[in-house]
């Protein structure tokens, strides 16, 4: 009965509001263009709207359909192939994506560099809500999920799924204890304030080390397939290459968060931090490029490198486009002065990190399975609808918290 | 004042994450080969290929005592139905081979290790259970087996289950034989420890080398299994994976599992003595918000 109607609601939604969104919205831009017509809010907002609320009805309907007709009804996963988009890029990417929050909380607070502060809250903010969309996608693909309680207690220390289960959980408390001051400040508590700012020490170091367990964890994953994950990525070093791209993604991540920020919320940029940490980028990436290749080769599977496959493709686009091309347009003055410039490397970065975490879960593995799985409509409407739930929460924490510093408001506007 | 709590707060952490580095350092020694079976004694099948003629009676039995009801379409593989099946294959010189296919039960299962509950589980006896109260269904289990054994349910919304064969542990506690063990009626199973099952296999190998090819599938494939394969036909012909390797995959994890304590105490204390130098030199910047004058909300009050 309320599975009947919450899927009429979202499928009245879906049919009928939605449309009529999308048609005010479209119908108001050429009003606007041709009439001169000027309502309170722009046409991009009611498009905007139309397509996150036809995305929300879309993952409303996947969670019920995967309720009443099991996972298998909503995504194309198979016994051959057990983990999929939501795994793939909800958990592995997502995870990966807010990397930068570890690594600027240990610039600010471990290391002195006091100067990166301004970016600091909102990077955190984006991290928790990443990860707190993380553990929403993991429940819903998660068989039995009314049970994930039992890894508190029947711990098995061998398997990487416990350890990340736990890091991530972990991880995700903290992250929430670390964006806690901005809640505290607006609500003028100053004793809850002030007790988690003599434990913001302790609790950043906390981070950094449960993030390093599970961001090289979700490479660890992997080790327990040779032979069937391609031999390309295949490596030992699983675990060490996942790190390593979470710190250098997660700063790409950091700059597109800020640019979508500025763009989306009219707020300042913080250019010359952002092209500082783009600076420092470039050399991580540069490095992670040469010890990518150089595992290739040392494990003598650099012919793999040059046979015109699927395989070579996706890795050459994954270290070529996503890894190489950013090293050098960061390593480049005039790229990192500019705005659009700064955005586009920046983009880059996050397209090769999350191509890396699919080649690893997905398409590395099609050589084993045969090009069997790809993901479905419902799964992929759902992860998008679950980013748009991230940004929309981001835009009213920003709205309602101070997660940007006061003297914002008189930087140059973007 | 603040700065006292703060290194007594760095001096707890410290000690509670050295607490958990020993406490993973026991459980290392016990746990690191699953519960550590005597590979010679672990109740074993040997799967003669060359004897199978493809009747299906391993696969009624099976059903039969394990209560499945497979519809059409799940038959001829695996599934959360069909835990046992002899898979056709037809072969270049129009002979026909059968091979029954069903968990090999891992002397170091993959699916134990990767468990994040130890729902799937190596029993004292040596075969893999399920305890289903426990599983998430996460499904690494069927990422991490290289034999593709386990399946779900991919229909069932709520409680869907793994599927595996059990090698039929509660019969043999009785003293039993498993079901597909004692229905072929062909020779091709045979049950027993697994030691003397080697033995057995080498000896057919040996009194006929000119029928069988000089491998015992299982030996030491994935660490060695307790189900052993001997056949008269090259096993690359018969879909078996010839790159499974020797090492037993759960060691492939704990490579890096077993060294996450060192590296996170070594972080945590290369991090605190990071932030200390820091605080020598800068001081401690603090960044409390000025509260008689709003700083924070911006819309409202």
């Amino acid at each position: 009965m309320l599975q009947d109607i919450i899927m009429l609601a979202a499928l009245f939604i879906l049919r009928v509001i939605v449309p009529l969104m999308l048609v005010v919205g479209i119908g108001y831009a050429l009003m606007r263009r041709f009439n001169g017509v000027q309502l309170k809010f722009s046409p991009g907002f009611v498009l905007a709207l139309g397509v996150v609320l036809a995305l929300w009805s879309m993952a409303a309907i996947t969670i019920i359909l995967r309720m009443a007709r099991g996972i298998g009804g909503v995504t194309n996963l198979s016994d051959a192939t057990p983990f999929g988009f939501w795994i793939g890029f909800d958990v592995m990417a997502g995870a990966m994506l807010g990397g930068g929050a570890f690594v600027l909380a240990g610039l600010v607070y471990v290391f002195g560099l006091e100067h990166y502060r301004p970016i600091l809250r909102s990077t955190i903010l984006t991290a928790f809500l990443g990860y707190s969309l993380l553990i929403v996608a993991l429940l819903i693909d998660l068989g039995r999920p009314y049970n994930i309680w039992n890894t508190l207690v029947h711990w098995n220390v061998h398997s990487v799924m416990f350890e990340l289960a736990m890091c991530v959980m972990c991880y995700t408390i903290v992250l929430a204890v670390e964006f806690s001051p901005a809640l505290f400040e607006r609500l003028r508590w100053r004793k809850a304030w002030k007790i988690v700012h003599a434990i913001t020490l302790p609790l950043v170091i906390l981070g950094i080390v449960l993030s390093t367990m599970h961001q090289s964890s979700l490479g660890s994953l992997w080790l327990i397939t040779p032979g069937k994950l391609h031999d390309l990525w295949y490596t030992p070093w699983l675990p060490v290459f996942f790190w390593i791209s979470a710190i250098t993604v997660g700063l790409g991540m950091v700059t597109v968060e800020s640019n979508l920020t500025a763009r989306g919320l009219k707020r300042g940029l913080h250019q010359d931090l952002l092209g500082r940490l783009a600076k420092a980028n470039a050399v991580l990436l540069a490095f992670y490029a040469v010890v990518k290749l150089a595992d290739v080769v040392a494990r003598g599977k650099a012919p793999l490198l040059f046979t015109p496959d699927l395989n070579a493709m996706f890795f050459w686009l994954e270290i070529g486009l996503g890894v190489i091309v950013p090293a050098i347009l960061m390593a480049q003055p005039k790229v990192r002065a500019s705005k659009n410039g700064l955005f586009a490397a920046g983009a880059l970065v996050v397209f090769g990190g999350i191509l890396n975490r699919l080649n690893v879960s997905m398409f590395g593995l099609w050589q084993f399975t045969g090009p069997v799985y790809m993901p479905s409509i419902m799964e992929i409407s759902f992860s998008l609808a679950l980013l748009t739930m991230g940004a929309t929460v981001f835009a009213l924490a920003v709205k309602y918290l101070p997660v940007f510093p006061k003297e914002e408001h008189s930087v140059t506007a973007a | 004042m603040t700065g006292i709590s703060r290194r007594q707060f760095l001096k707890l952490g410290a000690a509670a994450t050295g607490a958990a580095t020993l406490a993973a350092q026991t459980q290392k020694a016990q746990a690191s080969t699953g519960v550590g079976v005597d590979p010679m004694n672990v109740p074993s099948m040997l799967i003669d290929i060359s004897r199978c003629v493809g009747c299906g009676a391993c696969e009624r039995a099976c059903c039969e005592s394990n209560g499945l009801e497979p519809t059409e379409d799940e038959l001829g593989k695996l599934g959360p139905q069909v835990l046992t099946v002899p898979v056709r294959h037809d072969l270049a010189n129009d002979k026909t081979r059968w091979v029954k296919t069903q968990c090999m039960h891992c002397l170091n299962p993959a699916c134990a290790s990767a468990c994040p509950v130890s729902a799937l589980h190596q029993t004292e006896e040596g075969p893999i259970d399920y305890r289903l109260e426990r599983c998430l269904g996460c499904r690494y289990c069927m990422v991490s087996c290289p034999f593709g054994v386990p399946t779900f349910e991919w229909q069932d919304g709520l409680t869907p289950e793994i599927h595996k064969c059990m090698f039929c542990i509660e019969r043999q506690r009785e003293g039993e034989s498993p079901a597909c063990a004692i229905s072929c009626p062909a020779g091709a199973l045979k049950f027993g420890t697994r030691g003397e099952l080697l033995a057995e296999a080498h000896s057919r190998i040996a009194t006929s080398p000119d029928v069988y090819v000089d491998h015992v599938y299982g030996e030491h494939e994935a660490g060695g299994t307790a189900m052993l394969y001997i056949s008269d036909t090259p096993f690359e012909e018969l879909g078996f994976r010839m790159d499974v390797p020797t090492r037993p995959l759960p060691a492939y994890t704990w490579d890096v599992m077993s060294k996450i304590p060192y590296v996170a105490v070594g972080m945590a204390v290369v991090l605190g003595g990071a932030s200390m130098i820091t605080r020598k030199r800068n001081g401690w910047q603090d960044h409390e918000p000025d509260w008689d004058n709003d700083t924070s909300s911006e819309g409202e009050s």
